[in-house]
């Protein structure tokens, strides 16, 4: 057993998390990185256990990794997406938590477009529950994948100045990183257009600027976010082109940065809008790849630190068909 | 069990502290009642010897005083009994010391006609109970487009005109409902809240919602709505209130329109004066109130305001919403508390923790409603309507929401404890409710 034991019965978010929590994770995903890339290895760990992904919102890379990181534990896993289901025929989310109940589910994944509906759907179901992104609250395995992801390239996260660029407002990525690099011991800046800050932002203990450039300073890591169409067009920003210019991530801008500063994505990206695409795509910097296989990683070691009662609490021998 | 009062014998409430807010009487005496009106009362009545020729109630040295006015609740009949009729809301306001109160016009159908305003006062007449009395919307279907008929509506009874929980947002509509008004000397109430600040969002603007990742309205709505009124106001020279003011700055502009001789008045609700926004925690749904809950330094500038009389009146602000509406995510989720039955004890608080006088706090909920809304309500005087409470202003309780009247139980108050209980409701001379003494 880990010398300070992990408190939480679900992974609602990173705020209310430990460093020593947070150190646990990473540790433990580290062994799962090896794993994986031995390939081929399977572990039983959550043999006969079911795990199913909740996917209210649509997403391809996040449930894909949770389905991966399930089934490389051994557990069977089920996808339900809202699409065609009884969601989408009125069910309240608190119906859905009744039948999920009743199917005896082990772990739950849910992704939902609402901020705290994760919350209230771990409150009514038996389930230990990960939150795989909720509104624009949190989405905790992706700030600890890119915990993992910095941590392997430079050894540390204490210390480092990391710049989250772009739609702060809306991101629940944003929330998350913030949250884990401030317990962690890093520097975060945020850079954003004012219609795309919230006000208060600073209260989260982070510096905020307008100029890239400035944000850019001497950083250790870039995170850009992702923006999405439907806030562009006048609503927050004028125009694409104009958020570009000022806001997209280029090579010009990025030379503020320090000369081996990372650059982060948490996808899908927008090529041309919040980063170059060149940029993107350069091999020495971009880690945007590898963040995909921490995240597979990273939500292994939380399937196996969520599911420790389960499994010391369960009977030695399975009831078998 | 209620007595068989009412019936024109009279009766005595004797060993009482008698409070009358509107003549700021605090006295140890009796009360007599005949019929539907207070026939006599004071220090020396019955000092020596109780007739024997009617109904007797010993007071045990409790706090008589006129019945609560509550200027604002949502009764959701016609339209939403799933969640509340006028008997389920009339039973609530009786347990709750509640004698008259005024709903708002956002019923389905909507009471902006003429039918609407007189189905409120026939239903209000079968249930026999707490007086009830309805506004009527400012503009028609609340739409806040074209202007309701004000005159005929004020004859039938309504009391003022407001577009409820929606705000009157088009400046040259409040304008001319302002103007409008004034040929018939009739209140108009907003809900202030410039709509295309707030539209979208779920609570109070600020680091709770940033971190809570909920779309925020900002507090400057509610001012900037406020101080536009105000200009409108004094453009037209009508009769403005102010719902439930929940900010410092908007407090603030109404104490300075005041100090100019405007004719403002406003009230708040005690979520406003309990609560803060970082009560919704892990989102709480009960918590979700338009409008939202503010910051610690705005409830410290309502009860400022409450107690130095920029703030009016206290109003329940009773808005019943079943598990259906409530037991969903936070931004989803309608807004409003069920407030009948906690409005006195949740008031006395400022007595109590924050100092007030009782009778500055009586006032809020008694005269001074009455007052505004030109009701011959809320006082104790001779001749005057037997519209009374009889409470113990110290006894401490804890609220318990599944034993509400209320057919709605989303209350955010549930298990809090609180100071003062309701021992005996009393309209038009007949006992409506008495509490089971422990």
């Amino acid at each position: 057993m880990p010398a300070v034991p992990f408190r939480h019965r679900h992974l609602l978010g990173i705020e209310g998390l430990s460093a020593a929590e947070i150190s646990e994770i990473l540790d433990i995903a580290e062994q799962y990185v090896e794993l994986n890339r031995r390939g081929g290895a399977k572990s039983a760990l959550l043999r006969g256990r079911t795990m199913v992904n909740l996917f209210f919102e649509s997403s391809t890379r996040t449930r894909t990794s949770f389905e991966l990181a399930g089934k490389r534990l051994g557990a069977d896993v089920i996808n339900m997406s809202s699409e065609g289901s009884s969601v989408k025929k009125g069910e309240t989310l608190l119906d859905t938590a009744i039948t999920l109940n009743a199917m005896h589910v082990d772990v739950l994944v849910v992704r939902h477009p609402e901020s705290g509906a994760v919350k209230l759907l771990s409150d009514k179901v038996n389930s230990v529950v990960m939150n795989g992104g909720d509104g624009q609250h949190e989405h905790p395995t992706q700030a600890l994948l890119d915990a993992l992801t910095i941590r392997r390239r430079k050894g540390r996260l204490q210390g480092l100045i990391v710049t989250i660029c772009g739609d702060v407002l809306h991101s629940r990525v944003a929330r998350s990183n913030i949250h884990l690099l401030n317990t962690m011991g890093a520097r975060v800046r945020v850079v954003a257009p004012p219609t795309l800050l919230p006000g208060a932002i600073e209260r989260m203990g982070v510096e905020a600027h307008t100029d890239m450039r400035k944000g850019l300073a001497d950083a250790d890591i870039v995170m850009m976010l992702r923006l999405q169409n439907e806030r562009m067009q006048g609503r927050y920003v004028p125009s694409t082109r104009e958020y570009f210019r000022f806001f997209g991530l280029d090579y010009e801008k990025l030379d503020a940065a320090k000369p081996d500063a990372l650059i982060m994505h948490p996808g899908p990206m927008n090529r041309g809008v919040e980063i170059d695409s060149e940029v993107a795509d350069d091999f020495g910097r971009s880690v945007i790849q590898e963040q995909v296989e921490m995240g597979v990683a990273v939500r292994m070691a939380c399937l196996e630190i969520l599911t420790r009662a389960l499994r010391s609490n369960a009977p030695s021998v399975e009831v078998a068909n | 069990m209620p007595g068989t009062n009412g019936r024109g014998s009279p009766v005595v409430y004797f060993n009482a502290r008698i409070v009358d807010p509107a003549s700021g009487t605090d006295i140890k005496g009796a009360l007599v009642t005949e019929g539907g009106t207070i026939r006599d009362f004071g220090p020396a009545l019955f000092k020596d010897a109780l007739p024997f020729d009617c109904e007797r109630i010993d007071c045990g040295g409790k706090v008589l005083a006129p019945g609560l006015v509550d200027m604002r609740v949502q009764l959701r009949e016609p339209g939403e009994e799933h969640k509340e009729t006028i008997q389920t809301a009339a039973d609530a306001a009786s347990a709750g010391g509640v004698t008259a109160m005024v709903c708002l016009p956002n019923t389905d159908p909507v009471i902006d006609d003429v039918s609407g305003v007189e189905f409120i006062a026939r239903r209000a007449r079968e249930v026999r109970a707490t007086k009830v009395f309805c506004y009527a919307a400012a503009t028609q279907g609340l739409e806040g487009k074209e202007l309701a008929e004000m005159g005929l509506l004020a004859e039938m009874g309504a009391l003022g005109f407001t577009d409820g929980p929606r705000a009157l947002g088009e400046a040259q509509v409040m304008r001319r409902a302002l103007s409008y008004s004034r040929a018939f000397d009739a209140l108009i109430l907003q809900h202030p809240e410039e709509p295309s600040l707030a539209k979208g969002g779920a609570m109070n603007e600020g680091e709770t919602s940033m971190r809570l990742g909920l779309p925020g309205i900002p507090a400057l709505a509610e001012t900037m709505m406020i101080e536009r009124d105000l200009r409108l106001l004094e453009l037209t020279g009508a009769r403005l209130h102010i719902m439930h003011v929940s900010t410092a700055e908007g407090v603030e502009a109404i104490r300075r329109a005041k100090a100019r001789g405007l004719r403002v008045t406003c009230d708040t609700a005690p979520p406003y004066f309990t609560l803060t926004e970082t009560d919704i925690g892990d989102y709480r749904t009960f918590c979700k109130v338009s409008p939202p809950l503010r910051t610690g330094r705005d409830r410290e500038a309502v009860i400022a305001g409450l107690a130095d009389g920029t703030i009016d009146a206290i109003a329940s602000d009773h808005a019943p919403q079943d598990q259906e509406a409530k037991r969903v995510p936070f931004a989803q989720a309608e807004n409003g508390v069920v407030g009948l039955e906690t409005l006195l004890p949740l008031s006395l608080a400022l007595h109590h923790r924050h100092k007030m006088p009782l009778l500055d706090v009586l006032k809020k909920l008694t005269s001074a409603p009455a007052a505004i809304l030109r009701l011959p309500l809320g006082r104790i005087a001779k001749g005057a309507p037997a519209d009374l409470v009889l409470f113990d202003p110290d006894r401490p309780w804890i609220v318990d929401a599944k034993r509400f009247r209320s057919k709605s139980k989303n209350s955010p108050f549930d298990e809090m404890p609180v100071q003062g209980l309701v021992l005996r409701t009393v309209v038009a001379g007949r006992t409506l409710f008495e509490a089971r003494t422990a």
